[in-house]
């Protein structure tokens, strides 16, 4: 027996595909895919329509989706996170259903659930034998962790493995096994490394980000809650990583193990590892090809599924024993509302991707952001998009200050601790004031009535809606 | 206190906009080298209007003006002087008479802005062979001089020898300087190292300096502030002694002893008066109680 079918074509009409469905992918691949294109240059060849996407991501490789929507091929998206290029599209207006969006676990746990529903998905997978077990670890297009898919696959009515390195059967140590998969395609290329993984992530240069990474490390050690068994997640970019380095020269000067590190991993966690600063790595999604490579060679280097990581349907997840995250913002209200979605002009450039999941079950949940960006105030009365809600928010770290959220009747103590730790701490409207004083009060924005997107937080509810710009 | 200066390019708004959260005890808001002279008066402007809109909290302001040869200096001085900027630094310091050109004319606009005489103070930067000659002349100029600075970078080339990290070439120089600089009574200021990755280096270089009298260093590069800073502080031990000095003077004076001693040495004037130093950086970098 054999599940390998001919080509994309094929699969597509094996699966029974119709009018009406819904298809899913995920995002390992990153802004180097090409499944999610294929896919839906092959559904729209045989004329289907009426099509819903269910990606974890949408990134600015994903363009063509916006001709795929004008032609009635698309017409709905669900995501987690979406890049600028279509996210400037369906700001203006061009779906008529609100596009979904969730957190990385609500995905998943939306699917096992059962409240989101997918027909078929589509699974780009680096390295696959001819029945469908697979991984990211290894192939030419490997990356890393294909944490995202495992919902896809366990849910799905039929499954398609898409790969561009087909070995003979069995693969050992694959990550999503045979049980699952219905076909399997071999293609020429599932993507272009050069966008799947970036070389090394390297750490901000710019004295600023610089001056906030300190200070988040400062707030960390503060709190008391760097000490033997410590958990921690960065983000991969700017101030977050940075903020990594010097908790680690914390914790190799006092001889701190911690626990786990967490998330999207970057060479700087694999390093972290390495070096002895955790025991473990809990990995969703690789960012770059050190970490590729732990996740294949070092068995302290776990690999999880979305669900695992950050999903509210299991009995837990890893999120629940998480000490410390350190996450951005595009925009911070003074009710500690984040929001990552839109940008300064009301388009989506974003999503929550992990940020309001990590942020509810860390117990320390700091945000780190400029106070300025662009010539715009960082703290404004109210987020454009409420990403994630403040009550999960527990310090906004900008070169200005440090705000402590003691709203909702908590924090009272770390607020003490950092002060007595001579961190530069104040209220957040004087964050608020302090960015106005530098850039000015910004105009309100052009934006319609029209909803063209809906933000799900992690357990299914509705937080906020995006409107569509003028 | 004066640890570090921190040069910031006159034309690079967000630092600028950011300039007193970078560590820096003070920071050299720079018209001239950093600036071409198709920028010169978009950095001007863009200077003085972040001098006007923000407050530096906790760090000095310097502002670099173009040399007095250039057609620059007196635009510089006009825009910034009315902004009351700390310290003016003329580059290229040369001679007494130089610096006194600078001061007048920062006097007359002092005085059209109504403010007090000698309200903005003066840290020429020498960086000639004839500069550190007239180091002396230089540093006692008028009252308007708070401190000196060496700039090695154009030193060397005026003294057609090569900058090494090493700093032998600028050996004779910095004494020169150290010692111009406490015979007038003002602060002196170290050279900035360059190799913005090297931070051993740095640290070392700094070290070489405070060993020979410095009272701080520049910086180009905001990396290098904390090393200045920590190599500029006084050590635990040092603040320990200090206070150990001053409780011993204290408790002679009470029992009406005339010379004291602490661990067999007797405590005089040099060491009282380095004493009251530690303890006024340990106020000014811990903060406490007056």
């Amino acid at each position: 027996m054999s599940k390998l079918v001919e080509n994309i074509g094929e699969a597509i009409r094996k699966t029974g595909l119709k009018d009406g469905m819904t298809i899913s992918f995920h995002h390992h691949m990153r802004n180097g895919d090409h499944v999610l294109n294929m896919v839906l240059e092959e559904v729209a060849k045989q004329g289907i329509k009426d099509i819903t996407v269910n990606a974890s991501s949408i990134f600015d490789v994903h363009e063509p989706i916006i001709d795929h929507i004008k032609n009635g091929v698309v017409t709905g998206i669900e995501c987690n996170y979406m890049g600028s290029k279509v996210g400037h599209a369906i700001c203006e207006g061009i779906m008529e259903k609100p596009v979904i969006f969730r957190t990385h676990g609500g995905r998943p746990s939306d699917m096992e659930k059962g409240t989101s529903h997918i027909d078929v998905a589509f699974i780009a997978a680096p390295t696959s034998d001819d029945m469908g077990n697979c991984t990211g670890k290894i192939g030419k297009s490997a990356c890393g962790s294909i944490g995202y898919a495992f919902a896809d696959a366990m849910n799905a009515d039929k499954v398609v493995i898409v790969t561009d390195n087909l070995v003979p059967y069995p693969l050992t140590g694959a990550s999503i096994p045979e049980v699952y998969a219905d076909y399997v395609v071999a293609v020429d290329e599932i993507g272009d490394p050069k966008g799947i993984v970036s070389g090394t992530t390297k750490i901000t240069r710019d004295p600023v980000g610089l001056r906030m990474a300190e200070y988040a490390a400062r707030v960390i050690d503060a709190s008391g809650l760097l000490k033997e068994g410590v958990s921690l997640q960065t983000g991969a970019g700017g101030a977050t990583l940075a903020a990594a380095k010097f908790i680690k020269e914390i914790m190799l000067e006092r001889g701190i193990v911690g626990s786990f590190g967490m998330g999207g991993i970057t060479a700087y966690m694999v390093d972290m590892l390495e070096a002895g600063c955790f025991r473990s790595l809990i990995d969703v999604q690789c960012f770059d090809l050190d970490a590729v490579r732990s996740l294949r060679d070092d068995p302290r280097h776990m690999e999880v599924s979305a669900t695992q990581y950050a999903g509210v349907s299991g009995k837990s997840a890893a999120v629940d024993s998480l000490d410390v995250v350190l996450l951005g913002a595009t925009q911070v209200d003074v009710n500690f509302n984040v929001n990552v979605h839109t940008d300064s002009n009301g388009y989506i450039m974003g999503g929550s991707g992990g940020h309001s999941d990590t942020a509810a079950g860390s117990k320390l949940c700091i945000i780190i952001a400029p106070l300025t960006r662009a010539r715009l105030p960082l703290v404004v009365d109210r987020a454009l998009t409420i990403s994630t809600p403040g009550k999960d928010v527990d310090v906004v770290v900008t070169q200005r200050g440090i705000a402590v959220n003691t709203r909702y009747g908590k924090n009272k103590e770390l607020k003490e601790k950092l002060i007595a730790a001579h961190l530069p701490v104040c209220e957040i409207e004087d964050l608020k004031k302090k960015a106005e004083e530098l850039s000015g009060v910004p105009a309100s924005l052009p934006l319609s009535d029209r909803v063209v997107a809906k933000v799900l937080y992690r357990d299914g509810t509705e937080i906020d809606t995006i409107k569509a710009v003028k | 206190m004066r640890r570090s200066m921190l040069f910031i390019p006159g034309n690079t708004p967000n630092l600028l906009m950011n300039g007193d959260i970078l560590g820096a005890d003070a920071v050299i808001l720079d018209l001239e080298d950093a600036v071409s002279p198709a920028e010169k008066d978009s950095a001007r402007i863009l200077v003085r209007n972040i001098l006007k809109n923000l407050r530096y909290q906790g760090c000095e302001i310097i502002v670099r003006i173009n040399p007095v040869d250039t057609d620059f200096w007196q635009k510089d001085l006009d825009e910034i002087i009315p902004l009351k900027p700390d310290l003016i630094m003329p580059p290229k310091s040369s001679s007494g008479d130089y610096v006194r050109t600078v001061s007048d004319y920062i006097g007359k606009l002092e005085e059209k802005c109504g403010f007090e005489k000698n309200t903005v103070k003066l840290i020429p930067l020498i960086e000639t062979a004839l500069g550190v000659e007239n180091a002396y002349d230089i540093a006692s100029a008028c009252d308007r001089v708070a401190a000196i600075f060496l700039g090695a970078e154009d030193l060397t080339a005026d003294l057609r020898c090569v900058r090494t990290k090493e700093s032998r070439e600028i050996l004779y120089a910095r004494q020169r300087l150290v010692t111009a600089a406490r015979a007038a009574e003002v602060d002196v200021y170290d050279t900035p190292f360059t190799d913005v990755d090297d931070l051993e280096g740095l640290v070392k270089d700094a070290e070489t300096a405070k060993s020979m009298g410095f009272t701080g260093k520049a910086s180009i590069s905001p990396r290098h502030v904390d090393g200045i800073n920590t190599v500029f502080s006084p050590t635990e031990k040092e603040i320990a002694y200090a206070h150990e000095v001053m409780e011993t003077i204290e408790r002679a004076k009470k029992e009406g002893k005339g010379v004291v001693a602490l661990r067999g040495k007797m405590i005089d004037a040099p060491i009282v008066n380095r004493a009251k130093r530690v303890l006024e950086m340990e106020k000014a970098i811990f903060g406490g109680e007056d």
